[in-house]
Order: structure tokens, then C-alpha cells, then sequence
């Protein structure tokens, strides 16, 4: 039966007629992000070349990192018309986990570090993913009790212990710090999946159906698309990513407090939707969304550095984001005006 | 309209002792379920009680009341404003930044010499001004709530830092700062209580007993049809997030006075708690169901259980997972129910098509 049926084509998508002018403004989107960087990484450079340091670049890619990590698992989620409160939380206590384990059983192989982060985020998002689908509760409901409850669950665990650098191998540390041709490693390894983040979102069928049940859930479960799974999934990934970007935290920073992760939710959503991901779903990549983080984390350095004052970083990324919604919002009117004149019946977008 | 008219007549005129089944069609299901959420808060409430006074012997004290009306005042009355957004279906992430950047004005104005009375109402006014904004992008250009009380969070706090990069060391006026930290004299009601109380009588009346008030579940309901109804939604959303902005500064004026300073990150990620409360207290997250009364036991619950378990020495963490869970359950409770529905049919309708679900969860 759902052979029979045709693909549906959310609103957003790349792939189908309609969406071909979409997707060129979709793609200006993340050509505009990518123009934004440059400028204030120019204009920062005018005003102290330091910045343009390859020691400064550095820092730059290592500092977006972590949220930009996050932003993949979030655009996922946010793409079906749900949210993910919970990631903060759950970098926490993953970091907090991986630390425990190299500082109780020297020895751990570096690998099996990541394996433990992933895993605690997975739980995490396996229980986000099942409450939401199975009860049919708001998921911003849903993961900020999760947000809570994990923050006191970390609490528990870490009781005042600070993980030290001293307990982490230093083989795991040099993911944070070693480079490769000048390019820290761990920016490389955010960069791969995100890449193929992006590749699977872009042509794989499951991940099709994220951007339909964010378009239309009704429409979605009638054209055949096992949505509560494909929700779930959704929350998984968000959940194992966030575990992942607990493991880096743990090899960048190399010491672990109750305070890991604290405040990371809202950072991640405002760079997803400065990445032009719509809050209500169905639209928006997860390319837009990392690119929005570097942005994000670009301005903060570019500030600190020109002397102006890191205090205006909140502001500024403020008004930012604000000029971002906005920014869509007359973007998304023009399409759809130029939609109704210029296909006429065929608005069924 | 004339079924539910004639509906609502049947008990009366079907004879002296109405049945219950008479009853239960004469009140729409969504009165209900809410009022059943209440009783649910009402035990709670009791329960959270018991533990209190199982915990301590001098629970039950005036003292314990003034701490746990001390902690909670300013969540409480952002809560207010908070519930009525809800209601119509928004959300205002920004109230705790709001909070800072009001009693950050506040400090910065008395820092410098003003008088008490102005810089008080500059906050007052800082409050207008960043509620119209919020109001103006989500009413006037449609943008969604969500996203732009998160952009003005991160804006409100940023512009808290520039104008006031250290916390505030000037003592203000001891005639007011008391008020921060004292009850009124003759009880043990801190002054935040007895300005929420105030408030929560006004938004109770506002809210359930006039025509504008229930016009906000309405419009939660429908929007749409709330607009055709001749309800001026645009303007009711805009009028809602400056109300916010105005009792958030209020709040952060009480803030400051209680922590005899004003910081910059003053209630830094309050607005989770603030929502949190909200939620509990059976407010949906999708509009237009939730009451005053509920929102009220919530933030009691809450005040009630924090003092509690300080008294009894439980961490701080026990109580991140208590509030956690009880958000939760507020969620799943109701749910419940319609949730073994959905596995039961499921189970009987194999082999026919299954009906279509009810939306699944348009958040946020």
C-alpha cells in the first residue's frame, strides 16, 4: 500500500519541483550565513590581526564546536515539530560519566570513552523519544521536566567531586588539543558528522519523512510514514549526539563539574534557528544550523578580541537572533506570494 | 449552542435530584479534566504537607511560611502573566532576563544618584518597553513566540551586562530594602506574597469571570476562529507579552530589594521554573486550557516542597528531580488514560485500518 503511494513533498523540500526555488533561497540562507562569518571575521581581523592568528582560528572552530555538535541532533528534532530541552542536561551527566570512568578504571581505552557518552545520551534520548511518542505529550513538556530530572540525576552523581585532568588519559585529551594540517581534530570529527548528517538528511527516505511530519503530521500518518518511529528515532539521535558532545567536553576541557552543559539548550535551539530551521518544523538543514553556531561563536570571539567588550557578546547575539526570525518570516511571505502568482492553482504547499 | 443550552437545562428539568449521568453531559469534558487536575494538585498539596511536618516538628510555623513565600514571590508573580500567555497558546521565555535587566536599570539609576522613586520606575518602564517589543515582533510580524523570547532572553540579560557589568553595591534606601527581606509588620507574609496575592486575585478575575478573560481560551483554542468571532486576537497577544514585561519588572525590582543588590544574572534560568510552574499546574502547552487556581496550588506545591526538603537537609539535586518528575506526571497523568485507549484499540483493530491519531504533539 504505501508503494502506491506518492512521496510526499513537505514544504522546504529540495528535491521536488515546487521546491527547486526553494531550495535556492535555502541554500542563500547558508551561502548568507557563510558571507556573514567572513565579514566579521574580516572586520575583526582590521581591527586586531591577531584574530586572524592561526592560534585564534583555532579557538574559534574548537569553541563552536560542541553546540554546533548539538545543533544536528536539534535541527532533526525540531524539524518534526518537536523540541529538545533536555541536551544540556545530558552533555552534563555524559561528561560527567566519561570522566568517572577513565578516573575509576585506568586504563580505559580512548574509544570506549566515546562509547560510554554516546550510550548515556542515547538512554537519555530513548526515554525523551519513547515519553513523547508513546504518551503523545508535548515534547518542550516532556524534555524540560527531562532537563531537570537529569540536572538532578548529575547532581547525585558528581556530589561536589570534580572530575580533574589528572584522571583523564591524555590520549584522550589530545582529541581536544592536537591538530591535524592546523586543524584541531576535534573540529574535524564535528565536521565529518555533520557532513554526513547533512548528506542523510538531504537524500535518505527516513529523513524525508522528518521534514513531512514537521510539514504536516496529520498528513504525514495518512501518507504512510511510521511517524511515531521516525519521532523517536529523532530523539534518539538528539540524545546520542548530546552524550557524543559530553565525550569532547571531557577531552577539550578536561575537567568536569555539575556545571557541564548548563544553558547549552537555548544556545543550540538560537543557533538552529539563526540557521534558518523553522521553529515549527518542516524546514531548515542542519549545514544552516552548524554554520549558525560558527556565526554565533565567531561574533563572541570577534567582540573579545576587538576590545570592545565581551559584555556586548549577549546582546548583540540577541538582537541577532531576533533579526534572523524576522529576516525569515519576510522571506517565507515573499515565497509564498510569489508561490500564489506564480502557480496559480497549484498552491498546495 | 442551543444543544448545549438545552443540554444544560436537562438536569433542572428532569426532576429534583439530577443524575450524575445529567450532570456529566452538561459540563464540557475539557471542565473536567481540569478540575480533576486540580483535586489531583490539592493532594499533592496535602501530601507535600505531610512530609513537611513528618520531617520537622516546626514545620507548621510562621517562620517556614515566610521563607517559603520569600523563595518563591518572584517566580510567583511572573507566573501570573506567564498563564495568561500560555493560555492563548504562546510562551515568554524572556521573563527571567527581564527580571535582570529591570533591576539592573534599577541599580544602575540609583547607583548614580537617582532618586528611589525614579529609577524604581524605570525599571517599571524598561519592563513596558521590552514586553512591546516581544508583543510588536510576535502579534504584529507573526514571528513565533518561542524563538523570539529566546533571541529577547539573550538580548534582555546582554543588555543587563552592558549597563551594568558588576553587581550593584550601594545599599538601597533601608526604608524600602526592608521590604526585600521583611514581612509585613503584625504577620509573616513577605511583601513579593503580598503583592502575588493581589495579582493572582485580579488575573483570577480577569481570567474566568470576564468576557475579555475568557476570550484567552479562545483564542488558545482557535485563533482563527476566535478572529471571526470578533475577539481581537493581535492585540490581545500584544497587550499580554507588555502586561508580562511590565509585572516581570515588577518582579525584578522585588528581586533586587530582597537580594539588596541587582545583578546581571539575577534569576539566571528562572524561566524554566517559571514555565515549569505554569505547566504543573495543568496550563496546556498547546492554549486555552488551565486555570488561576491551578497555577496557585502549583506554585504552592512547589514552595511548600522546596521548604520542606531544605529543612529536612535534602539536596539540591533530590529537588531538581522531585520538580522534574511532578512536571512530568502533570503531562502523563492526564494522558494516561487516553494512552491505554490508543494500545487497547490498537490491539483490537488489527487487520482494519486504524484510525487516524490525534495530532501528534505540535510543539512547541
Amino acid at each position: 500500500m504505501t508503494a502506491t503511494l506518492p512521496r510526499p513533498t513537505p514544504a522546504g523540500s529540495t528535491r521536488t519541483p515546487v521546491g527547486a526555488r526553494l531550495g535556492g533561497l535555502l541554500r542563500a540562507r547558508e551561502t548568507g550565513i557563510a558571507l556573514l562569518i567572513v565579514v566579521v571575521f574580516v572586520a575583526a581581523t582590521v581591527k586586531n590581526d591577531a584574530f586572524a592568528s592561526a592560534n585564534s582560528i583555532q579557538q574559534l572552530l574548537l569553541g563552536a564546536s560542541l553546540i554546533a555538535l548539538l545543533t544536528v541532533g536539534q535541527t532533526m528534532v525540531i524539524v518534526t515539530r518537536n523540541v529538545d530541552l533536555s541536551v544540556g542536561s545530558v552533555v552534563g551527566i555524559s561528561a560527567y560519566v566519561v570522566g568517572m570512568t577513565f578516573r575509576d578504571h585506568p586504563g580505559t581505552p580512548i574509544l570506549l570513552g566515546f562509547v560510554v557518552g554516546i550510550a548515556v545520551g542515547a538512554f537519555f534520548g530513548a526515554v525523551n523519544g519513547a515519553v513523547v511518542t508513546l504518551f503523545r505529550v508535548p515534547s518542550l513538556v516532556v524534555t524540560l521536566a527531562g532537563l531537570y530530572v537529569i540536572r538532578g540525576l548529575d547532581g547525585l552523581l558528581v556530589d561536589g567531586v570534580i572530575i580533574n585532568p589528572q584522571s583523564i588519559p591524555r590520549g584522550f585529551q589530545r582529541i581536544g588539543f592536537e591538530t591535524v594540517l592546523g586543524v584541531p581534530v576535534l573540529f574535524l570529527l564535528v565536521l565529518v558528522v555533520v557532513l554526513v548528517a547533512a548528506y542523510a538528511m538531504r537524500s535518505f527516505r527516513s529523513a524525508r519523512d522528518l521534514y513531512a511530519i514537521g510539514s504536516n503530521p496529520d498528513a504525514a500518518e495518512l501518507a504512510g510514514i511510521p511517524t511515531q518511529k521516525r519521532v523517536f528515532t529523532a530523539f534518539l539521535v538528539s540524545g546520542s549526539l548530546a552524550g557524543l558532545t559530553g565525550a569532547l567536553f571531557v577531552a577539550l576541557f578536561a575537567q568536569v563539574d555539575v556545571t557541564a552543559g548548563r544553558g547549552y539548550e537555548f544556545l543550540v535551539v538560537a543557533a538552529v534557528v539563526v540557521g534558518g530551521v523553522a521553529i515549527f518544523g518542516g524546514s531548515g538543514t542542519v549545514i544552516g544550523a552548524a554554520l549558525a553556531a560558527v556565526l554565533l561563536n565567531t561574533i563572541d570571539q570577534a567582540l573579545v578580541s576587538s576590545r570592545i567588550s565581551g559584555f556586548w557578546t549577549d546582546a548583540i547575539a540577541g538582537a541577532l537572533l531576533l533579526a534572523a526570525i524576522a529576516f525569515d518570516r519576510s522571506l517565507s511571505l515573499r515565497i509564498a506570494r510569489k508561490l500564489r502568482t506564480q502557480e496559480g492553482a497549484h498552491r498546495d504547499v | 449552542m442551543s444543544e448545549t443550552a438545552v443540554h444544560a437545562e436537562t438536569p433542572r428539568d428532569s426532576g429534583p435530584a439530577p443524575t450524575y449521568e445529567g450532570v456529566d453531559t452538561a459540563r464540557p469534558p475539557r471542565w473536567r479534566l481540569a478540575l480533576r487536575w486540580e483535586t489531583a494538585l490539592v493532594a499533592i498539596l496535602l501530601l507535600t504537607l505531610l512530609i513537611g511536618s513528618n520531617g520537622s516538628a516546626r514545620f507548621f510555623t510562621g517562620t517556614t511560611f515566610f521563607f517559603a513565600g520569600l523563595n518563591i514571590g518572584e517566580i510567583a508573580i511572573m507566573a501570573l502573566p506567564l498563564l495568561m500567555i500560555v493560555l492563548i497558546g504562546e510562551i515568554d521565555l524572556s521573563v527571567a532576563a527581564m527580571l535582570a535587566l529591570s533591576g539592573a536599570v534599577m541599580g544602575v539609576l540609583w547607583q548614580s544618584g537617582t532618586s528611589f522613586g525614579v529609577a524604581v520606575a524605570a525599571a517599571l518602564v524598561t519592563g513596558l518597553v521590552g514586553g512591546a517589543l516581544n508583543g510588536y515582533l510576535i502579534a504584529y510580524l507573526g514571528l513565533p513566540s518561542i524563538a523570539v523570547t529566546i533571541g529577547s532572553l539573550t538580548l534582555f540579560r546582554g543588555i543587563a551586562q552592558i549597563i551594568l557589568p558588576n553587581p550593584t553595591t550601594t545599599p538601597f534606601p533601608t526604608e524600602v530594602a526592608t521590604l526585600g527581606v521583611l514581612p509585613i509588620p503584625g504577620t509573616q507574609v513577605p511583601y513579593s506574597i503580598a503583592v502575588f496575592t493581589v495579582l493572582a486575585v485580579a488575573t483570577a478575575t480577569f481570567v474566568h469571570a470576564t468576557p475579555s478573560g475568557r476570550s484567552l481560551y479562545a483564542i488558545g483554542l482557535q485563533p482563527e476562529a476566535a478572529e471571526f468571532a470578533g475577539i481581537r486576537v493581535t492585540r490581545v497577544r500584544f497587550e499580554l507579552f507588555v502586561l508580562s514585561g511590565l509585572v516581570c519588572s515588577l518582579a525584578g525590582v522585588l528581586f533586587a530589594l530582597k537580594n539588596s543588590s541587582a545583578s546581571y544574572s539575577a534569576g539566571f534560568g528562572l524561566e524554566l521554573t517559571v514555565v515549569a510552574v505554569v505547566l504543573f499546574g495543568g496550563v496546556s502547552i498547546f492554549g486555552g486550557r488551565g486555570t488561576v487556581a491551578g497555577v496557585v496550588l502549583s506554585l504552592a506545591i512547589v514552595a511548600v516542597l522546596q521548604q520542606a526538603l531544605t529543612q529536612q537537609q535534602v539536596q539540591a539535586e533530590v529537588q531538581n528531580i522531585v520538580t522534574g518528575g511532578l512536571l512530568l506526571a502533570s503531562v502523563l497523568v492526564p494522558n494516561a488514560a487516553a494512552a491505554g485507549r490508543r494500545v487497547r484499540t490498537a490491539l483490537r483493530g488489527r487487520g482494519r485500518p486504524a484510525p487516524p491519531p490525534p495530532t501528534p504533539a505540535p510543539t512547541p
